[in-house]
């Protein structure tokens, strides 16, 4: 899977599960004031993801320093990444 | 102490038929049937019940989603049809942050969908790690009562009565009692239900569910006829907004219709069969409340969900009160049994012949069994004045309840 694949995925998953306008889903996009995401939703969010790319990431720390959609993206691209090694 | 009088200045409605109180009586009028043949339930071992009469033509997502991802489908008919009665009661924010609006909204049970979802993938391998968050607020016993709230930001107090098709009738009259006492001057109450295999099948078990008419199901469920064979389930939402006479008259709302009586019994003989005497003992209760005697009452909407039993047992009852003087008629043959939401559906319809002076016959009865044969059926759309009609709902579990509403002004 290619980063734009990956970035690909993401945005798709997150634009069907959060009904999200695709035209707003830039990386720098903040996930709880650009994209009106809440604590809630959060919990899906990573749920989406882990469905998504076939991994569990619900107990690493980095998932709560995630602020941009952009982060997301570095994030699960970094986490494909190590699952490839 | 002082009771307030209760009136009702708005109605919603989601049925089979649509959105809105309009749609409704246009079918009902017209003499049209909302139940359809639904082929998925051929596919499920055992049901024999192969017909139901479902909810089409609404858009929820009218709803935000922010708002929307808690709800289960009878969540969002009841969020629908409680918008539409606030509005049509002339209702905004100032009235739903006011505290003294609530809401008594309840269902049979919580999601019957959702609880399927979760534990078809929970059950697969025990695992719990694909469990939304908002799980919980589609299967909480209060779904649709917290869900309507948290949409129109109303602050009053929540009540979820939960007693299957006597629900809405319940949340209604708590409703009003709770008004008449002066704890809230106005509430938004009703029921509603969704459609799912298992409410089906729990009429099928018993022997009375409707199986005869799955490749005719506009001729079926058929309350009071020989031919009946038992209940079509359905779903929907009819919401009230019953507010205090006093607030009603404050604030120039236009009044559809004054309660003016309300109760509810339970029945201990039998979890599951009607008893004639104590439906009769629950439509005397309700007169007593309204301090009216039965000849002041014009017509009767009867429960008459197309059972054996039930149909037997409300007729007999009806007529030890009201001999075969009062019209009586039954919307069961039109659009099925709503469950939790069919008291207030017909509650709307109710108020709406009122309005109108018309009343609605039942569909589909061709031919009256002899054994529900004593009172008198309405057969045909009747041109008539109606100014107080009292309205029944029977529950599983021996849960009985009946309204009795007035023109306002007479």
């Amino acid at each position: 899977m290619t980063d734009q694949e990956i970035v690909s995925t993401i945005n798709s998953s997150l634009a069907e599960e959060f009904e999200l306008n695709p035209e707003h889903m830039v990386p720098e996009a903040i996930i709880y004031e650009d994209l009106g995401l809440d604590s809630l939703d959060i919990v899906d969010l990573v749920i989406v993801l882990e469905s998504a790319f076939g991994f569990k990431i619900r107990e690493e720390a980095a998932v709560r320093q995630i602020r941009t959609l952009g982060d997301i993206h570095s994030f699960v691209i970094g986490k494909k990444r190590e699952m490839e090694h | 102490m002082q009771l307030k009088r209760v009136v009702i200045t708005g109605m919603g409605v989601v049925s089979p038929f649509g959105r809105g109180v309009d749609s409704l009586m246009e079918a009902l009028v017209a003499g049209r049937s909302g139940v359809v043949t639904v082929p998925e339930l051929a596919e499920i071992k055992g049901m024999r019940s192969l017909v139901a009469a479902l909810v089409s033509g609404i858009d929820p997502k009218e709803i935000p989603r922010k708002f929307r991802r808690s709800m289960s489908s009878m969540s969002v008919f009841a969020t629908l049809a409680s918008h539409d009665a606030a509005a049509q009661a002339g209702l905004n924010e100032t009235h739903f942050t006011s505290g003294r609006m609530g809401v008594s909204i309840g269902s049979t049970v919580g999601s019957p969908r959702t609880m399927e979802e979760f534990f078809k993938d929970y059950l697969a391998d025990q695992s719990l790690e694909r469990m939304k968050s908002t799980l919980f607020f589609h299967i909480m016993n209060h779904s649709c009562a917290a869900n309507v709230a948290q949409t129109l930001g109303i602050t009053g107090r929540i009540l979820a009565p939960a007693a299957a098709c006597s629900t809405s009738c319940q949340a209604v009259g708590y409703a009003a009692e709770m008004i008449a006492m002066g704890k809230q001057d106005m509430m938004l109450c009703g029921g509603a239900d969704e459609f799912h295999p298992l409410t089906a099948a729990t009429f099928d078990i018993m022997n009375a569910a409707s199986i005869n008419f799955n490749d005719r199901p506009a001729k079926t469920p058929r309350p009071f006829d020989r031919d009946r064979d038992g209940v079509v389930c359905a779903e929907g939402s009819g919401i009230l907004l019953l507010e205090s006479l006093d607030s009603a008259l404050g604030r120039n709302a236009d009044i559809l219709a004054e309660l003016i009586g309300f109760a509810t019994i339970s029945d201990p003989a039998s979890i599951a069969n009607p008893n004639s005497a104590s439906i009769e003992e629950c439509m005397r209760a309700a007169l007593a409340d309204a301090a009216i005697p039965a000849a002041e009452i014009d017509y009767v909407n009867a429960h008459a969900t197309a059972t054996e039993l039930g149909d037997i047992a409300e007729s007999e009852a009806i007529f030890r009160i009201f001999g075969d003087r009062v019209p009586t008629s039954s919307l069961k043959g039109h659009m099925g049994h709503a469950m939790a939401a069919s008291g207030t559906l017909e509650l709307a319809a109710s108020i709406e012949m009122m309005r109108r002076g018309i009343l609605i016959p039942t569909l589909n009865l061709d031919h009256i069994d002899p054994s529900c044969g004593s009172i008198r059926h309405v057969r045909e759309v009747t041109p008539r004045p109606v100014t107080t009609v009292i309205k029944n709902n029977f529950a599983l579990g021996g849960v009985n309840s009946s309204i009795i509403l007035r023109r306002y002004p007479q």
